[in-house]
């Protein structure tokens, strides 16, 4: 399932990426990108875990002061 | 400016207070101290607990720990001055790059400011309320008064107006629309009122299409943004592990070779490899790229020119080859008479009469080019007997005379002997009661500005410009040679077409790219399979937009010169930036391992850099000349 989600506190690039790598790196999760200028996470991971999937991203996330907006 | 910016300002301001009272009073130095302290802390709190946080999660090469770090190893060296002030200078800068990049995003969110917000929506009682356009549903009736931007695509029922496209196409032409014509979400309406029946919903509206796709192509990343985060990356973990390595090795070894004892040896080298330690953050690299290409992609839609991904942008800077297709994209796609040659005792004028009234009733393109070409109504009480000769043409009698109107092959059936021609074309032959009078040459018009496209795109150093038709040979070659194109494929089957792409494409040098250009409906494979697919008159058609990589909304060939050079400028400023930041954070890296740098230049390496790359990237915007 792929869905896009607005971000919240993402002011620096490096950190986009961080956490775009961050995220890819989760289990579960097929693909992720960061768009840093539009302020978007859209992820892509497998149906069933997806909730588990987004409270993890919402760790990574948290990490680089960004909220995950659902 | 934020809530959370806001505070930020002010903490910045009441942290400089302290610190220039601080330095006025430097004598006292127990107060000088105190102010100072109390300056960083209250200027970089937040940075101090966000290292300890982070560390805490595990990141330990984060800018905050490592400007905690800097700072707090220059307090322990003695240096409160600098100390307090690199902070100060640290988080003034975060601020303004934060500002920047907000400012950026609504620039572009501006300059993109084409999304109507209401919608006169007429209701059954026949009142005009004023609604959300997301409140509409198709087939509902909206009326757009002069002055109001179009809100949904939908198609006129009432009234007749010139609209103003330029929010969707770039241009200032304006289309003048009436009954039964389609208009466009996104368009301004000029003069005239207008009302309409909606044909879709406000998502999924022209003006909402473009919209959304000018903010997803950010999701597509240059070459480039891919690189330079890569690098990012390693950069920060090498330029740490070497400000280690320049705080202890020096004054190990120095310390070995008698040159005195370490601890006296390592201040001096400690507090060069805190430099390093400010320097550290990659942000300036990596913060320009994606901004440049925002402000990239945002103008060449203001232009009309709608590219779906930054890496398609920064393709089109390396653009070397360029492969048109014909009918439609270099050509208007429509019939005109060309050239009528008339027989001995015939003149233009009839020959064109008699084959229009001939021609009075078909629909085929062909007759609907005579028809034009003679431009009067047609008294069809005059016309009588009219024949069809399938795949000939046709036969009829026009005041009495039998008039026979068609291709060679119906010349032949009648026994009219006609001329041999080179046929670079559609001929009808015209033959009036038995004998020959004479030819009507039919062509595909090409469009006005397609000769100027090609010499701009030669000018801007496009190696190869190649054409591919279905057409036949003379007529393609004439095209070419009108346009002065470099190479001419012709009577290719659709098949053929993708073939001959492939073969271009391996003939590619390293690094140039090919570009395809259609109109979207006939050539997917051809366009999917090219580096860049782009698809021109794309204002109206969805399969067009969805088709291709870069989307023209106008028929105009001369866009895509056009979006060459807003590409390769784009492309420059990220390279100017990128550059431009490596070189002053390894310039003051050295300088700075060799004691000619201190502090305050590392945080403009830091910092400094970083707003001069925001503000150069906000260049990129401006395509009005381009």
């Amino acid at each position: 399932m792929k869905k896009t989600f607005k971000l919240e506190g993402l002011d620096c690039a490096n950190c986009a990426a961080g956490m775009e790598r961050g995220i890819a790196a989760l289990d579960g999760v097929n693909a992720a990108t960061v768009n840093f200028m539009a302020m978007k996470l859209i992820l892509d991971a497998e149906d069933d875990k997806f909730e588990q999937v987004l409270k993890a991203a919402d760790k990574v996330a948290k990490k680089y002061d960004t909220d995950i907006l659902r | 400016m934020t809530r959370k910016m806001k505070k930020t300002l002010y903490r910045i301001i009441a942290a400089a207070v302290l610190f220039l009272a601080g330095m006025i009073l430097k004598r006292y130095t127990y107060v000088h101290a105190a102010l100072l302290i109390a300056a960083y802390v209250l200027v970089g709190y937040d940075v101090l607990l966000k290292a300890v946080k982070n560390i805490g999660r595990g990141k330990v090469f984060d800018e905050n720990f490592l400007m905690t770090v800097a700072t707090i190893g220059a307090f322990g060296l003695g240096d409160f001055d600098e100390a307090a002030a690199v902070m100060l200078f640290y988080q003034i800068g975060e601020l303004f790059q934060a500002y920047a990049v907000n400012q950026s995003r609504r620039s572009i969110a501006q300059l993109m400011d084409i999304r109507p917000d209401y919608a006169n929506l007429r209701r059954e009682n026949g009142e005009l309320e004023e609604v959300d356009p997301e409140e509409v549903a198709i087939g509902d009736i909206i009326v757009v008064k002069p002055g109001e931007r179009v809100p949904l695509d939908g198609v006129v029922t009432e009234g007749r107006s010139s609209l103003d496209t330029s929010a969707l196409t770039g241009e200032s032409i304006p289309r003048d629309v009436a009954e039964g014509d389609a208009i466009l979400s996104g368009c301004i309406n000029m003069n005239g009122l207008l009302t309409a029946k909606v044909t879709k919903p406000f998502g999924e509206s022209t003006v909402s299409k473009v919209l959304e796709l000018v903010e997803n192509a950010s999701d597509k990343k240059s070459h480039s943004e891919n690189f330079i985060s890569k690098f990012a990356k390693y950069y920060t973990p090498s330029v740490v592990f070497a400000a280690l390595a320049l705080s202890i090795l020096p004054p190990l070894f120095l310390a070995l070779t008698g040159h005195g004892s370490f601890l006296s040896i390592f201040p001096g080298w400690f507090k060069r490899s805190l430099i390093f330690l400010v320097i550290s953050c990659p942000c300036a690299l990596v913060i320009s790229i994606p901004l440049s290409f925002f402000g990239g992609i945002g103008g060449a839609a203001k232009r009309g020119v709608l590219v779906k991904g930054s890496n398609y942008l920064e393709a089109m800077a390396q653009a070397d080859t360029l492969v048109f297709d014909k009918t439609g994209t270099l050509t208007k796609g429509v019939f005109a008479v060309e050239q009528v040659s008339p027989a001995d005792g015939f003149d233009e004028q009839t020959l064109v009469e008699l084959a229009a009234c001939a021609e009075c009733y078909s629909t085929h393109p062909i007759a609907v080019s005579l028809r034009r070409a003679h431009g009067k109504d047609i008294d069809k009480g005059r016309i009588a007997d009219v024949t069809e000769i399938a795949g000939k043409g046709l036969s009829a009698r026009v005041n009495g005379r039998l008039v026979h109107v068609g291709n060679r092959k119906l010349m032949e059936q009648i026994d009219v002997p006609c001329p041999e021609g080179a046929a670079y074309g559609t001929v009808a032959y015209v033959a009036v009661d038995g004998a020959y009078a004479g030819f009507i040459l039919i062509n595909d018009v090409v469009k006005e500005d397609s000769a100027a496209a090609i010499r701009a795109l030669k000018s801007c150093g496009v190696a190869k410009t190649v054409m591919l038709t279905g057409d036949s040979d003379a007529s393609g070659r004439r095209v070419a040679e009108q346009l002065g194109l470099d190479e001419v494929h012709t009577q290719l089957l659709p098949g053929d077409k993708v073939d001959l792409v492939e073969k271009l494409l391996a003939a590619e040098k390293p690094g140039a790219k090919l570009a395809f250009v259609g109109d979207g409906l006939n050539d997917a494979p051809v366009l999917a399979r090219s580096d860049i697919g782009i698809a021109m008159g794309a204002l109206g058609s969805d399969a067009a937009i969805e088709a291709a990589d870069i989307v023209i909304m106008t028929d105009e060939p001369s866009k895509i010169p056009t979006a060459i050079r807003i590409a390769r400028k784009t492309v420059g400023i990220a390279k100017q930036n990128t550059w431009f930041a490596l070189i002053v954070k390894i310039g003051v890296m050295i300088l700075g391992a060799l004691n000619m740098a201190n502090m305050w230049a590392a945080v403009f390496a830091d910092v400094g850099v970083a707003v001069i790359a925001i503000l150069n990237s906000l260049r990129a915007l401006n395509t009005k000349d381009l």
